[in-house]
């Protein structure tokens, strides 16, 4: 309960959840646990990830997935050895996600125009917040013709920054893998490498664009 | 106005090198460079405007758009900063009713704009008005000099009110100061009778000159140091069928002043020296840049040329000797520190934007106009006069192994005897805040913002040479009391303003410095953002075209080395994982903001 007294809306890490069966918490033993996830991104690095392909299978007899994009949920239980991060940080709820990430994962790694370097949702940057809430809410085109004028605001939903910075502004990242969205065979790259206890080596053959 | 665009391309010859001269015509006509006015210049030109205003905007001091009927440019240095420059600048915005970098006040007079080292450290706050130059100003001076402008009188008029000749040395005198404190061995000693001296060296073979000018071990005054007797050689062994001397008084290094002195006390010394350098590397063609800040010498130099040339100094088979035709032209330049870089410099005397070349060739293999070129420093060129006066014995016996002869320092910050110093290479940084009367001294500015900043505590045995504390000339001395780290940070500004942007180490990478010192100002700093800043150091020095990017880490560097304590003292401690660079509370304050700001149109 909020201190006003309405109901609180739950994360979904807060969601209750059946426990895995036992046969798979001994299967995933002894693997590396990877995490993903997506910030103020649009989800194209994060579908990157499954352009590996059938290469997944194989990979995942090396890694478990503990939490991906995919689930949405945004707490890790437990430790990871890699953590992708899709987008970069444009509300509080990208901040402390991302110091929750930092804090639960040994290597962190930048993923993506949007995590690397604000990509396309920091143009708003240019604009400013107010042009741009009242661009989005009050003179947007799609407005609602006599619709009262409403900029969404509530506790419950996390405060925009005042500009959108990328990852490693705000924490320290490890790697950056870069492209919108980078190559599937970059991922693999990166994660063949970590999986196998390399030192990640990414050609520029697959992070060059011209 | 009696002035159009024809008339302009008429007298410089419809010949595009000549832009930079024809761009000041326009500007001294209309005030700033009309679009009709430039598409004329243009087409007179074959090109297109547009590549005229993309020349002209590579300039400080080229507008094309009207100002105030007065541009007022007051010099923003480090040194002016210590005497007065904060009331002086409110000062001016008060009596103007113009805001710097802002539009002009409301009766049209006055446009104040903000404008690195003017060359004058040892007489700051200083300011120019279009080109006319004030020194020393007081809030009260400033009070008055508007007061007369507002009454109607000249810029002009009211600097030289007893209406001194230009081509007078009194009329220079009178505007700025020379503060020589010392006389000789190379320079200020006396008057040199150059006509005897040119004489004595055309009956040199040009060998036989490049010959001296080897054994006296000079190396260029201008910054680098590289062997002139080596880059006389490879330019006179440069095929071309013209050759050129250039003299590089672009005198850009904030905190140096002693070209400008150079030209106003011993003008025809260095002229002599482009005359020997003319003969001994084959050239015929000499011009001096002259940086536009120095403008109110022009008329000067050009006396000083002329009765040259009435002497057979200059000009056609000289002294009568047949083929050896040299002469000399002003080159004014339209005011950027990177035009001092001689590829930069050789662009802009061919009507460029001063972007400096990629190297080599260089410019003794292919410089203005592609010919064979030879630059070198106001400095050098004086020196070479008095070592082919003395001997090369006799210069090469003064300084140290490395760097032979004498250096000219111009000296100011806090100290009680401003001004120039010729002193020999080897002498000791204490010896040299000794002679200036420097107070209470904790550090020094050695070779400007491109140079270093050194301690005195811990520096001071260490010798002004280039195999140890190099120097270009500026020598800047900062009392116990100033901010250091301020003062980074003025010089970073500097450098990020005058980047041409050419190279994306040199453009990005110092606005990322300053951002960084910027940070650690606000206390927003930890350990780790200077080991990125040194980073970013290390990429903009390796990855620069040109000397500019090469240097412009060095204010950090030196500091970060000599004064670890102005960047620790205000380290936060970072909380958790969030970097203490990450300001939360900036963060999160927009969105507050930008609601309040929204309150009115929201239900
Ligand atoms: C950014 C930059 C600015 C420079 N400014 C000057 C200058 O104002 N005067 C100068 O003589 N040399 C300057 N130099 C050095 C010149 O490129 C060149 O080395 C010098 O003029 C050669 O003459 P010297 O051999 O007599 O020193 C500058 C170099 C750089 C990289
Ligand atoms: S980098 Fe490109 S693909 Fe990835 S989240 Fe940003 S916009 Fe989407
Ligand atoms: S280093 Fe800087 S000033 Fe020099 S050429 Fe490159 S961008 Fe221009």
């Amino acid at each position: 309960m909020t201190p006003d007294g309405a109901a609180r809306v739950h994360a979904s890490h807060e969601l209750p959840a059946t426990p895995p069966p036992a046969q798979t918490v001994e299967a995933r033993a002894g693997k590396i646990p990877i995490a993903t996830i997506s910030l103020c991104g649009c989800w194209g690095c994060t579908l990157s990830i499954l352009d590996l392909d059938e290469r997944i299978i194989p990979l995942l007899d090396a890694v478990t997935i503990t939490r991906s994009s995919l689930t949405d949920i945004k707490r890790i239980s437990g430790r990871c050895a890699v953590g992708f991060v899709e987008g970069g940080v444009a509300n509080e709820e990208n901040i402390e996600t991302l110091e929750h990430f930092r804090e639960h994962c040994d290597v962190l790694i930048s993923v993506g125009a949007c995590s690397i370097w604000g990509g396309i949702p920091s143009l708003r940057n240019t604009v400013g917040l107010a042009a741009c809430l009242r661009e989005a809410y009050l003179d947007s085109p799609t407005r609602v013709p006599g619709s009262p004028p409403i900029i969404p605001r509530h506790e419950e939903i996390p405060r925009l920054t005042t500009t959108v910075r990328p990852c490693h502004e705000v924490v320290h990242m490890d790697y950056f893998i870069s492209g919108c969205p980078p190559d599937g065979d970059a991922v693999f790259s990166v994660l063949s490498d970590l999986a196998a206890g390399r030192p990640v080596n990414l050609p520029t053959a697959i992070t060059r664009f011209d | 106005m009696g002035l159009d665009a024809d008339a302009v391309l008429t007298r410089h010859g419809r010949d595009r090198t000549r832009l930079l001269d024809m761009l000041w015509d326009i500007q001294r006509a209309w005030g700033h460079l009309p679009e009709d006015v430039v598409a004329g210049i243009a087409e007179g030109l074959g090109t297109t405007a547009n590549d005229i205003r993309e020349t002209a905007s590579f300039y400080h001091f080229f507008h094309t758009t009207p100002g105030g009927r007065y541009r007022i440019y007051l010099a923003d240095t480090v040194v002016a900063r210590m005497r007065g420059y904060d009331e002086v600048r409110a000062r001016l915005e008060q009596e103007t009713g113009a805001t710097f970098g802002g539009p002009p006040d409301p009766t049209g007079s006055f446009s104040l704009l903000d404008t690195p080292c003017v060359g004058l450290s040892d007489q700051e706050p200083a300011m120019l008005v279009d080109s006319v130059v004030f020194t020393r100003l007081r809030p009260g001076k400033v009070a008055d000099i508007i007061a007369q402008l507002r009454a109607g009188a000249t810029p002009e008029e009211v600097a030289n009110p007893a209406g001194l000749p230009h081509d007078d040395v009194a009329y220079v005198d009178h505007l700025v100061e020379t503060n020589v404190r010392t006389k000789g061995p190379v320079f200020f000693r006396y008057p040199t009778d150059y006509r005897s001296l040119i004489r004595d060296c055309l009956v040199l073979t040009p060998e036989q000159i490049n010959e001296r000018i080897s054994e006296s071990g000079l190396r260029g005054r201008g910054g680098a140091g590289f062997s002139t007797g080596l880059k006389w050689q490879l330019c006179r062994s440069a095929r071309g069928e013209r050759k050129h001397v250039i003299c590089n008084a672009d005198e850009g290094e904030p905190g140096t002043f002693k070209d400008r002195v150079l030209l106003t006390r011993s003008p025809k010394q260095v002229f002599a020296g482009m005359v020997i350098a003319a003969y001994a590397i084959g050239a015929s063609n000499g011009i001096v840049y002259l940086r536009a800040e120095y403008s109110y010498l022009i008329d000067y130099l050009q006396r000083q040329l002329d009765e040259m040339r009435a002497d057979g100094l200059l000009g056609p088979a000289m002294m009568g000797r047949k083929g050896f035709d040299f002469d000399i032209r002003l080159q004014v330049g339209g005011g950027s520190y990177v035009c001092g870089e001689e590829s930069a410099l050789i662009e802009s005397c061919e009507g460029h934007r001063g972007t400096p070349r990629l190297k080599p060739p260089f410019p003794a293999q292919r410089g203005f106009l592609g010919e064979p070129t030879c630059i070198d420093n106001v400095e050098s060129f004086a020196t070479i006069a008095r070592i082919l006066e003395e001997g090369p014995e006799w210069f090469r016996a003064m300084g140290t192994a490395d760097s032979a002869g004498t250096r000219l320092l111009s000296v100011a910050g806090d100290c009680s005897r401003p001004g120039i110093y010729e002193v020999e290479w080897g002498t000791t940084l204490s010896a040299v805040l000794e002679l200036v009367g420097a107070q209470d001294p904790m550090a020094v500015q050695v070779a400007g913002p491109s140079g270093e900043c050194v301690s005195v505590a811990a520096d001071g045995a260490r010798q002004i040479a280039f195999e140890d504390l190099a120097c270009n000339g500026a020598f800047t001395v900062y009392g116990a009391q100033r901010d250091l780290l301020g003062i980074v940070r003025e010089h970073l500004k500097f450098f990020v303003d005058e980047s041409c942007g050419i190279c994306v180490p040199c453009r990005v990478g110092n606005t990322e410095l300053l951002r960084g010192v910027d940070r650690v100002m606000a206390g927003h700093a930890a350990h780790a953002d200077l080991d990125e800043m040194v980073r970013w150091s290390q990429i903009i020095r390796g990855a620069s075209r040109c000397g500019l990017g090469a240097t412009s880490p060095k204010p950090f560097l030196s500091t970060l080395q000599r004064f670890p304590d102005i960047y620790r003292s205000r380290f936060r401690t970072p909380h958790g994982v969030m970097l203490a660079s990450y300001d939360l509370d900036e963060a999160l304050a927009g969105y507050d903001a930008a609601m309040r700001e929204l309150e009115e149109d929201v239900s």
